[in-house]
């Protein structure tokens, strides 16, 4: 028997580590090549780790949400055979990150035919023995408990049955047993059928999530947001929508209404170019650009992410509209390249028809404006002598305040509201 | 005679007995306790207390006498040694005198009233005792009945005359030129042993195909070895037939189908013991029995409220400290105290020559049980203080769980392994795994080292074979 030292292959061009998100196998497990170890996550992208050998797993070398340095060993292989371990290779071999070049996908494969290691003598004993506590009890296996324990637990009233040991081998506790007090007495829940669930899951925020929360929590506590929400008609823009699309031709998109408000916004932003900005808030200088990058906050299967119309200045109605469907759908399928989710330099959040009546948008930092589309919906509406049916709509904008003042937010939103009510307007050159 | 009243009457003061009366006296319970003889029953007046105290002269004798042969290695020469039993006997009865008195006064200090009778139930919750005085009635809320366990005697070899019991055995003044041994148990096995090293040309006689049958054959071929080298003669799958007719030799019927006359001073019969249930108005009381025994639940609670037995009466393990156990628990129960039976493991001595000790499972119990298991054994011969005591023969073994390592079962034969016991039983009841018992220190240099070295073997890696 060998053991066979697996480390994180380079996953693409110029990344120096990168995000272990999951583990497909675990200590114990047997392996077969080409199945699938483990997935990381780098900035462009998820890649799955295969196993480059047959093998039993018996030691594995980060946690979900560690970060990895390229070529760090991350898992260790008993195999049939030699491996690919030198004798006395400890096996806590510092991550080879600066002296390993990452050259091949599966670096360690070259080292294959180096002479035959001594197995076991560093073979990692912790692992095994980690894999081992905790083990749940088989059903009517008596807890594993001291004699102090098992008086304290009587004295308690605590039926050790129901107690989770998280000593080794599953062994209860004194600090167990606190826990399961702490709890409290669970009711008998008989009247009702109802019960107290006391059960409390940890969930690692990693990946996406991570990089979410990261997101927020820079924007939230940097940015002094101000949200400004308006009412907008837009029965005549619906209408406008409706015909273009009963005319379209056939090789063009369904309109919705995100390209009218992208139109809209690149024809306010000419006239308040301030609003389409980064603000490098560290270096006190705010980037106004002159192409209008326009995220779209897209909700996808593993959470949030903001695929970007590039130069929407220089896209007509139709152009966004395909470039919109283009992105949402690459953003759904997973696909969307690094370059399509970052680079925005202003941003639009719509929930459809979940939108709601208003919402409190929070900026994409480092941007300084965010729009949020609030659920369209018929509302009546006093036209001086009557209550009119109308296709009313929200905007929920909020703005960095810092560099934003409240009366050009105003200004903004008012400027974009008088283009979606008259949308010719939209089309009018100055 | 007025009738007493008390909250806890235990009847018999033996080891489980007297335990519970001192436990529940000093708990603040009312307690009465009820014995015919002087207290410490079988386990201080004539089991554990006395035949340890023969053990170790006969030890000392025979040491001495293999001195006087020239043959010892450690270079001492002694002129022929004598033994004068009486004066041993002597010595005998005044560690048990010290040992009783010191019960006596245990009970006092705890506040315990002691009657001296024999108590017989007249319904549950009233017990008449035959004092000196006369009739003393005695009612009780709850009672505790420890009655203990007697000899089992063997109908065509009835005790008496030259018939003796382990009783009359601790009691000899003289050694018997020839002794007969009906019965290859620990008890058998233990006076065996020390007769024959007192001088008896002893010969046991066992019906099943070995001695020690409880345990298993690693773990009594020691045992079965030493007893060869003391000269005792071990007859096995041979059935005792009778007495002969000038009673001076057993009849037995050899594994083979021979009748042989073993001619005998003494015949010892251990045979085993029975439960204590006769001659104290079980009948009145009507408990529900279970096998011989009184049947208990896990708190020692019988079939009627308010009556609990614990110790022999209740079942095997018959051990002392088993019962002293139960005796401690149920005086909590009686005091209000949340208490059941949650032991792990009851260790188990024999005090042959060398001693074997069984704590938790066996490697056989715990395949039987459908357990996968480790096991890891350590000899003696590679054990340096063992081998300056001339203690080389025998071994510590380790039975774990196989998955997690959890120790199941420690059995040990060796001189002076007893001592072990405490270790084995600790591990056990503490839930300790292999890595733990090996990852402990042990002192060095010392026979518990096996025990960590057969820790270490399980796992496979023993440094020191």
């Amino acid at each position: 028997m060998g053991e066979y030292v697996i480390k994180l292959p380079d996953v693409g061009e110029g990344v120096a580590e990168a995000e272990l998100v999951e583990w497909q196998v675990k200590v114990g497990d047997l392996v077969r090549e080409d199945a699938v170890l483990a997935a990381v996550m780098t900035d462009k992208a998820t890649v799955e780790i295969p196993s480059p050998v047959d093998g039993k797993v018996i030691w594995l070398g980060a946690e979900i949400g560690d970060t990895v340095a390229i070529g760090s060993p991350i898992v260790r292989l008993e195999v049939a055979g030699e491996g690919n371990v030198k004798a006395g290779d400890a096996p806590e071999a510092k991550p080879a990150k600066q002296e390993e070049k990452p050259k091949a996908v599966e670096p360690v494969e070259a080292k294959k035919d180096e002479p035959a290691p001594k197995p076991v003598a560093t073979a990692p004993k912790p692992a095994a023995t980690r894999a081992l506590s905790g083990a749940p009890r088989a059903e009517g296996e008596k807890p594993l408990a001291s004699p102090a324990i098992r008086l304290r637990a009587r004295e308690a009233g605590v039926d050790l049955r129901q107690v989770a040991g998280s000593g080794p081998a599953g062994r209860i506790t004194h600090e167990d047993i606190d826990a399961f007090i702490a709890r409290g007495p669970q009711p008998a829940g008989k009247s009702s059928g109802l019960v107290q669930n006391n059960d409390v899951s940890e969930i690692k925020v990693v990946g996406l999530r991570r990089k979410i929360a990261e997101k927020m929590r820079i924007s939230k506590s940097r940015i002094p947001h101000i949200t400004y929400v308006e009412e907008i008609d837009v029965t005549t823009l619906e209408e406008l929508r409706a015909s273009l699309n009963k005319g379209k031709r056939a090789d063009r998109p369904k309109l919705t209404l995100l390209p009218f408000l992208m139109r809209a916004m690149v024809k306010a932003i000419s006239e308040q170019p301030q609003l389409n900005a980064l603000f490098d808030d560290d270096a006190g200088v705010i980037h106004q650009h002159g192409g209008v990058h326009i995220g779209m906050a897209a909700q996808t299967p593993t959470g949030l992410v903001v695929p970007v119309v590039r130069h929407a200045e220089a896209r007509d109605l139709w152009d966004c509209a395909s470039e919109v469907n283009r992105l949402a759908d690459a953003a759904k399928s997973g696909t969307a390249t690094r370059e399509e989710l970052s680079g925005s330099t202003i941003t639009i959040t719509s929930l459809g028809a979940m939108g709601g009546i208003a919402t409190t948008p929070v900026i994409n930092y480092p941007e300084v404006a965010i729009v949020g589309v609030n659920k369209m919906m018929v509302r009546p509406m006093w036209d001086g002598t009557q209550f009119v049916p109308r296709k009313m709509m929200n905007l929920s904008s909020s703005f960095d305040h810092r560099v934003i003042d409240g009366w050009d937010a105003a200004v903004f939103v008012q400027r974009i509201k008088a283009l979606l009510e008259t949308p010719a307007l939209i089309f009018m050159d100055n | 005679m007025k009738e007493i009243s008390c909250k806890l009457l235990v009847i018999g003061a033996g080891p489980g007995g007297y335990v519970c009366a001192i436990r529940a006296g000093q708990l603040g319970i009312d307690t009465v306790i009820v014995e015919a003889n002087k207290p410490g029953g079988t386990c201080l007046n004539i089991g554990c207390i006395p035949s340890k105290a023969l053990i170790h002269a006969a030890e000392e004798f025979e040491k001495a006498t293999h001195f006087a042969d020239g043959a010892s290695p450690l270079g001492i020469s002694v002129s022929a040694p004598k033994l004068d039993l009486a004066k041993t006997i002597a010595w005998k009865d005044g560690i048990v005198g010290r040992l009783t008195g010191g019960v006596s006064g245990l009970l006092k200090k705890a506040k315990v009233k002691v009657v001296n009778g024999w108590a017989t139930f007249r319904d549950g919750k009233t017990v008449e005792v035959e004092t000196e005085t006369g009739t003393q009635i005695i009612r009780a809320e709850n009672v505790v009945i420890a009655t203990g366990s007697v000899p089992v005697e063997l109908p065509f070899l009835p005790f008496g005359g030259n018939v003796i019991s382990s009783t009359e055995a601790l009691s000899l003044t003289e050694v018997p030129k020839t002794l007969a041994v009906v019965g290859g148990g620990y008890i058998g096995l233990e006076l065996g042993i020390a007769f024959a090293k007192m001088g008896a040309k002893v010969t046991v006689v066992e019906a099943l195909p070995r001695v020690l049958a409880t345990y298993d054959a690693e773990l009594t071929r020691p045992v079965t070895k030493r007893l060869a080298a003391l000269g005792v003669t071990v007859l096995t799958g041979a059935k005792a037939k009778g007495l002969s007719a000038k009673a001076d030799a057993l009849l037995v019927e050899t594994a083979d189908g021979k009748d042989e006359k073993i001619v005998a001073d003494k015949i010892l019969v251990t045979v085993g013991r029975k439960p204590q249930t006769a001659g104290w108005g079980l009948e009145q009381i009507d408990l529900t029995m279970s096998g011989r025994f009184v049947r208990i639940d896990d708190q020692c609670r019988t079939s009627m409220r308010g009556i609990y037995a614990i110790g022999d009466v209740t079942g095997e393990p018959m051990l002392a400290h088993r019962a002293m156990a139960q005796g401690e628990m149920v005086a909590e129960i009686i005091a209000g105290h949340k208490r059941s039976w949650d032991k792990r493991c009851i260790p188990a001595i024999c005090f042959t020559d060398p001693e074997v000790v069984s704590a938790g499972l066996t490697p056989d119990e715990a395949k039987a049980a459908g357990t996968e298991v480790k096991i890891g054994m350590f000899p003696f011969t590679a054990n340096g203080r063992a081998m300056t005591k001339l203690g080389e023969e025998g071994f510590v073994r380790v039975v774990a769980r196989a998955d997690n390592h959890v120790v199941l079962g420690i059995q040990a034969v060796g001189q002076g392994v007893s001592e072990l016991s405490a270790a084995f039983g600790l591990a056990i009841e503490m839930g300790a795994r292999l890595e733990d018992i090996a990852g402990t220190i042990h002192a060095h240099p010392t026979q518990g080292e096996a025990f960590q070295e057969a820790a270490l073997k399980a796992l496979g890696h023993a440094l020191h074979i």
